[in-house]
């Protein structure tokens, strides 16, 4: 996709410079339309849009890792014929969060998030039960970045 | 940081995000039983105290042409792995940093940082870049390109979705 020619000046604006800092007011959608020079129902209607179309993903927190719970990254080596149905059962449980397939042995990558460390080890218990591969666990030790969003290049 | 029973309910109230109405905190507040001047507070002050690490906006990256994402990976000797990472972390392209544990002998590696790129070989330009930036070479290292995203969505920490999210394709 070419960002360039998809999204216009306004849609930019709005995926760029409210990453973080959105405003808490009563009416926040309406301080974006004031810097942005247009209508507060013009900014709702194009972030409705953004999300539909799948630009955004959501306005609002996140959430610094273990604080409100735990979480894991996983990884399963997948032999490549088994690899389709194996990642749908891995995204079938709502405790994954991201799930993708990797250039590697091991092949399938998930986020697995819950209420405490035993609940993360009960789904990882559960997916190598039910799909006779050993994940590999590699809960977050340390943090080393500042989550400010991302800084879009638009062509 | 501690967080108590409202502040919970209402980051779980948020896992969907804000509605897109004009008054999305008063619909909040009203979906967990709090005044949206409460609602504002608890959000400014779990802010504040790094329980949100930021509020707003946010993006997918593959939808928006940065097709290509690496999560790289480095050996790093216990005892450098903090300051390397902090080096990395530094760098406007590295989105994530963190250090996991290593699982011998199917896993060497302590050192994590997710590079985005509009397509292989930039990404793999900036892997490079960091690797110098870092002082990382030399250091084993494996570079996972995400080939399908099967499912990307913020995390729940709290029983079932309201609305359910569907897989991303591609």
């Amino acid at each position: 996709m070419d960002c360039g020619s998809t999204y216009d000046t306004l849609d930019r604006r709005l995926l760029d410079e409210f990453q973080r800092g959105f405003p808490l007011t009563e009416r926040p959608f309406a301080d974006l339309a004031e810097r942005l020079q247009t209508g507060e129902g013009e900014v709702i209607e194009r972030l409705r849009r953004l999300k539909e179309e799948g630009a955004v993903s959501r306005v609002g927190a996140v959430v610094a890792p273990h604080a409100l719970g735990r979480s894991t990254l996983a990884a399963l080596a997948v032999p490549a014929e088994r690899l389709d149905e194996i990642a749908e059962l891995v995204s079938g449980y709502h405790e994954v969060n991201h799930n993708y397939e990797r250039e590697h042995r091991f092949n399938l990558w998930f986020v697995v998030t819950a209420e405490d460390e035993d609940a993360v080890a009960a789904v990882l218990d559960d997916i190598a039960r039910r799909t006779g591969l050993e994940p590999l666990d590699l809960p977050l030790l340390e943090p080393f970045h500042l989550d400010l969003g991302f800084a879009l290049q638009w062509r | 940081m501690a967080l108590n029973d409202k502040d919970r309910r209402l980051l779980h109230a948020l896992q969907d995000g804000l509605p897109l109405v004009p008054r999305p905190y008063a619909a909040v507040a009203e979906a967990v039983g709090l005044s949206e001047a409460d609602v504002v507070a608890r959000l400014a002050r779990l802010a504040d105290e790094g329980v949100v690490k930021r509020f707003g906006v946010v993006v997918r990256h593959r939808e928006l042409g940065y097709r290509a994402n690496a999560m790289t990976v480095w050996d790093v000797p216990d005892e450098a792995v903090a300051a390397t990472g902090r080096r990395l972390a530094e760098l406007d392209f590295v989105t994530l940093c963190y250090r996991r544990p290593r699982r011998l002998p199917d896993w060497p590696y302590n050192l994590f940082a997710m590079i985005h790129g509009r397509d292989r070989a930039s990404v793999l330009r900036l892997v490079e870049q960091a690797t110098e930036v870092a002082g990382l070479a030399g250091h084993p290292r494996a570079i996972l390109f995400s080939r399908r995203g099967f499912k990307q969505r913020g995390a729940r920490y709290l029983g079932q979705p309201a609305r359910p999210e569907p897989a991303l394709a591609g």
